[in-house]
């Protein structure tokens, strides 16, 4: 702990930490643009000059370390005229365009030229103009604003994991540049963000509002599991923009791309009223109306013909009520796993990630089984690399073979290598015996598939075999690809005693043994295998596959649009928020519920969130710990069998296209198209 | 007092005799070489340490102190001597005649500097437009593996020695040393953050030392003639040789290894043949290669050619490259010369250097032609200042030196031609 005297006054801190740290800690701000803490040091903006005693010239805080004794001072008119001038060096070639630069109100170089540039320029000679540099369809670049910070080249190269940025030439004609095609990450929406000025500025959002016009909802995402913090932005009832919200445990402070960028696809193909089909169109209809025709449909049917299906996207509340309507309707046939994996809802340890994504830190062997994490949990997977880069990480993987910007092994493609590492064969069982803090990864590919529940049981075995849960480490975890999965599989939404699974459900309506089915939310099935007799009632937001099928529609709340609870793929519950309000009529997905039950005859018993929020938690106690995943017990979960020789498939086909809402965005429709391909087959850019 | 010949280390400077190895033993090269490791690591750094020399590449750092630095104990990791041959300071050319007329000269100081840092490799990262030389120094290497003098058994030491030659690419800021081994690992050249310096995090992560060609090369004559005859030349923390780049206005041009602490007026007058015209056709001289500030005439008169007294005079000895202007010299166009060449070798890593350099090239070529207001002679030299000491490497202190020198001793030029233009009535061609 060494102690430094800043500004007169001592302050003892950390080891390890540089200066400029050590500066925050004493509460002196210092300004800086290069420095980032979660990237290398790079030292070369010089904003972050001290003065250090004995030291002949300034320093630059970020990258000196702290040392016992040090006398720094920041508030001398030494470092206020170093400042000064780097300020006016970095203004000098900077264009005054700030009016019609969308980092204008957010920018550092804005903030920190009041607090350190001069009120009028001395620089006389003509600017430098650079040339734009292309980036894909996310990532807008004007580069003549850039100031050369490289943080930019940093992300790219050390947590992206993709060496697609550089800089160019030497001196003034210094530039930043890419391959010319899009930049081939799904964590390129972070260029924008690490960016201290309007160099890359997010593509989509051009133009199209100022920072102070937006009211920003802090709540969760749910494109994927990983259940990432984000703040909505939002201009009346549209949504302008998704931001990352800083939460260490989950994604420190990044975001994928699909979860940045999708949100132009909630105002698109939006299911604003309720439809009935009539005469096989499907015929815009009052809220009485379409009750009426779901009343209509299930009276006198007994439950066992009725059956309901979660989608991926769907907050707790509204499967809870949900549930309860079936239950309500004796009906036991409901599935929260559309994909149909074969998840043991009875053990949570069974279908968490239950090392926790932090625990991604400590672990020192991965085996991913039937996974592609850079698609299913793009942060996840950043994590791992961030783990990676400290050095003495092994991963390997069963399934299709991955890019994963870190070095994998390939162990095989299906449960037959599972098996025999199950048995301690091969060059990997080594490496997971004689790791301290193991851990596998099972992700939907080898789960959702017949025998999955095989091949749960086979991973278990691998588990235990090389002792990945042991006194303060677990180390089996389950990828899931669905927002709403954990938090179905905690509720319950699963098939009863008697009840029919996704599979059953959808084989029973194609025979005529179920005759409705209510999707909430449920597009990812194959709608085919429904067949054409099946009343089929879609209550979502969205015009995609399900209410194409849908027989009555009820329009829903998409995510940004309702107070809800999520827990991801840790078991983290987390709440999202109403940042805007669902278009024309559609309504809250739980009110929704709760007025149609009314209709069938069975009416839910709350009349707030509040009293749902608590029939929640009496259903099940772990959603009554926000932000906190419950450490789950390791107990037998999974069925012995024999599983299949196939080899496991991809649990996400496109990346930029796995939901109603990345399916309606025209920003994931041009990802698709020059990135779909994905970055195991490179995708061509602007070369034709 | 002149250097006399037997005090010469450099006998071949001008290439008269054979640069091979047996011209090179004809000369005193590799007498003694293993008595001189027997001295052990501290015997040659302490024995360096007391002759007070000091790097040649243009710092003046003291080489005995830089060489202690090297961890004493090895922790697995190789130790590296890195020799900086990347010599592209405008005005210097005294490693090229090193290079190619004494390399095993240079080879030999490898050995004794290389096993003093407890490294057993060497890398010489020779400049690329060094053709020849390079060519000499590969050959010169390959006579010294085949005699036994480096390789598995340097000269019966038992220390195992190699050395490589790396042919930079031509940019000035890799002879800044961690620029140098940036280049060297195969990356960008840019210069490092220090800390860490290189001692501890060299090249590829080592401990590692760079060092000038000529330090390296007189290093192993100390040892051989000894401590006190190297310190009774020159003036004390100024001692020993010098090879002197005279270049510019003078009757014959040349590079002369001369005793340190020389009169510049005597150095000139003596090996350069004079001032064109006559001294007193003296405008000034720019006296340690393009990064220092230039001295006008009057102080050219008495200055002493070494490290203090021309740091006194505010300017410096960097690598004795003497660059003499007569009075027919546009000293305005001259310097503003040296500004482009600061802008375009600028690698652009860090803002006051890269912005720096090209804000203060555009403003002197307005001074050339006098298109300016007399308070930009003011703002150019606060932003000379802004630049010094703020950037990562030295070469925005080399930038802005050499304008601060016009400004402190030519001020009234500028201030007549911003004058004259202004009556000329001509009007700025933006």
């Amino acid at each position: 702990m060494p102690k430094l005297t800043i500004n007169g006054r001592e302050i003892e801190v950390p080891d390890g930490l540089n200066v400029l740290q050590a500066c925050e800690l004493a509460g002196v701000e210092i300004p800086r643009f290069c420095y980032h803490e979660r990237l290398s040091v790079a030292g070369n903006c010089r904003m972050c000059l001290v003065e250090m005693e004995r030291a002949p010239k300034p320093v630059a805080s970020c990258a000196m370390p702290v040392g016992e004794g040090m006398v720094i001072k920041t508030d001398s008119p030494l470092v206020k005229k170093a400042r000064n001038g780097v300020m006016e060096f970095l203004l000098i070639n900077h264009p005054l365009d700030c009016p019609i630069c969308d980092q204008g109100g957010e920018c550092d170089l804005q903030d920190q030229a009041m607090g350190y540039g001069f009120d009028r320029s001395r620089f006389q000679e003509n600017k430098r103009a650079v040339k734009e540099k292309y980036m894909g369809p996310l990532i807008k670049t004007i580069m003549t604003r850039c100031i050369h910070c490289t943080r930019c080249v940093r992300f790219a190269t050390e947590v992206a994991g993709v060496e697609e940025i550089g800089a160019l030439g030497r001196g003034e004609h210094l530039e930043i540049s890419t391959l010319e095609h899009a930049i081939n990450s799904e964590l390129s929406g972070n260029l924008v963000d690490v960016c201290p000025v309007g160099a890359l500025t997010s593509r989509p959002y051009a133009f199209t509002a100022r920072p102070w016009e937006l009211r920003k909802t802090n709540s969760v995402d749910v494109l994927d599991a990983v259940g990432t913090n984000v703040r909505i932005d939002t201009r009346g009832r549209e949504v302008m923009r998704v931001l990352p919200r800083l939460n260490e445990d989950v994604n420190e402070e990044w975001l994928a791309d699909k979860s940045r960028y999708a949100c132009d696809g909630l105002g698109r193909q939006r299911l604003d009223r309720p439809y009935v089909r009539r005469g096989g169109k499907l015929i815009e209809a009052s809220w009485e109306e379409a009750f009426g025709a779901i009343g209509d449909r299930l009276k006198g049917l007994p439950g066992s013909k009725i059956a309901a299906l979660a989608g991926d996207l769907c907050d707790a509340e509204s499967m809870l009520a949900l549930k309860e309507l079936m239950a309500g309707l004796k009906s036991e046939n409901l599935d929260c796993r559309q994909d149909g994996a074969k998840l043991d809802p009875s053990q949570r340890a069974g279908y968490l990630f239950n090392t926790g994504i932090a625990g991604i830190d400590q672990a020192d062997a991965v085996l991913l089984v039937g996974t592609n994490p850079r698609w299913e949990a793009p942060l996840i997977n950043a994590r791992i690399r961030k783990r990676f880069l400290t050095g003495g990480l092994r991963v390997g993987s069963i399934g299709a073979p991955l890019d994963l910007s870190y070095p994998v092994a390939d162990l095989g493609a299906g449960p037959r290598d599972l098996a025999k590492l199950a048995k301690g064969e091969g060059d990997f069982a080594k490496v997971l015996s004689g790791a301290e803090r193991p851990m596998i990864v099972v992700g939907m590919a080898a789960l959702a598939r017949p025998d999955g529940a095989a091949i749960l049981h086979l991973v278990r075995q691998v588990a235990d075999q090389f002792k990945m849960v042991r006194e303060g480490w677990n180390g089996f975890n389950v990828l899931h690809s669905a927002a709403a999965r954990v938090a179905g599989l905690d509720l319950g939404f699963v098939p009863g005693p008697d009840g029919r699974d996704t599979a059953a459900i959808l084989d029973g309506a194609a025979k005529g043994e179920i005759e409705v089915v209510f999707l909430l939310g449920a597009d990812e099935i194959d709608m085919g295998r429904l067949g054409d007799k099946a009343f089929v009632i879609y209550q979502g937001h969205h015009g995609d596959a399900g209410a194409h099928r849908a027989d009555v529609i009820l329009p829903g709340a998409a995510y940004t649009e309702k107070n809800g609870t999520y827990t991801n793929t840790e078991g983290r519950v987390q709440l999202g928020r109403l940042a805007a309000f669902p278009p024309g009529e559609a309504r809250e997905d739980w009110t929704i519920l709760r007025a149609l039950s009314e209709v069938v005859g069975n009416r839910l018993p709350y009349d707030n969130l509040g009293a749902l929020r608590q029939r929640l938690i009496a259903v099940n106690p772990v959603f009554a710990a926000l932000d906190s995943p419950a450490t789950a017990d390791w107990a037998d979960f999974g069925a012995a069998g024999t599983p299949d020789t196939a080899a496991f498939g991809a649990a996400v086909e496109n990346y930029y296209m796995t939901d109603p809402i990345s399916r309606a965005s025209e920003t994931m429709a041009k990802c698709s198209a020059e990135l779909g391909l994905g970055p195991q087959t490179k995708a061509t850019g602007t070369d034709g | 007092m002149l250097l006399q010949d037997k005090d010469r280390i450099f006998t071949n400077l001008y290439g008269e005799h054979d640069w091979g190895v047996k011209g090179a033993r004809q000369r005193g090269v590799w007498d003694g070489t293993k008595a001189m490791l027997e001295l052990g690591r501290d015997g040659i750094i302490q024995q360096i340490k007391d002759s007070q020399l000091r790097g040649r590449g243009g710092a003046g750092f003291p080489a005995g102190l830089k060489w202690s630095f090297m961890p004493k104990e090895n922790d697995g990791r190789p130790h590296y001597l890195v020799v900086n041959a990347d010599e592209s300071e405008p005005g210097s050319c005294k490693d090229r005649e090193i290079l190619r007329n004494d390399p095993h000269r240079l080879l030999e100081g490898c050995l004794v500097a290389g096993f003093a840092m407890g490294a057993n490799t060497c890398y010489i990262y020779i400049r690329g437009e060094y053709v020849l030389e390079s060519q000499r120094l590969e050959a010169a290497i390959a006579e010294a593996y085949d005699a036994g003098l480096i390789g598995k058994d340097a000269c019966g030491s038992g220390w195992p020695y190699d050395i490589y030659v790396h042919r930079g690419a031509g940019a000035y800021i890799c002879g800044e040393e961690t620029a140098l081994l940036e280049s060297l690992e195969g990356k960008k050249g840019q210069p490092r953050l220090k800390p860490p310096f290189p001692a501890a995090m060299g090249l590829y992560g080592c401990p590692t030392t760079v060092t000038n060609v000529e330090t390296v090369a007189v290093s192993p004559e100390i040892l051989r003639r000894g401590v006190d005859w190297w310190t009774a030349l020159g003036r004390p923390n100024n001692t020993g040789t010098k090879i002197f780049s005279i270049s510019g206005h003078v009757n014959k041009p040349c590079n002369v290894e001369e005793v340190m602490g020389i009169p510049l007026k005597e150095l000139i007058e003596t090996h350069a043949g004079g001032v064109r015209g006559g001294w007193d056709n003296l405008l000034a001289v720019i006296p340690g290669g393009s990064s220092v500030p230039c001295i006008p005439k009057p102080t050219c008169e008495s200055i002493l050619m070494d490290f203090d007294s021309l740091r006194e005079a505010k300017s410096g000895l960097g690598t004795a490259a003497v660059i003499v202007m007569d009075k027919s010299t546009d000293i305005v166009a001259a310097i503003a010369n040296l500004s482009h060449f600061y802008m375009h070798e600028s690698c652009g890593q860090c803002t006051p250097c890269r912005e720096g350099t090209g804000w203060m090239w555009r403003v002197m070529t307005r001074m050339v032609r006098g298109d300016a207001d007399i308070e930009d002679i003011d703002t150019l030299l606060e932003v000379t200042y802004e630049v010094e000491g703020h950037t990562i490497c030295a070469l925005g202190d080399a930038a802005a030196w050499p304008i601060q020198g016009l400004i402190r001793h030519f001020r009234p030029e500028l201030e007549k031609r911003i004058l004259d233009f202004k009556k000329s009535g001509q009007v700025a061609a933006e």
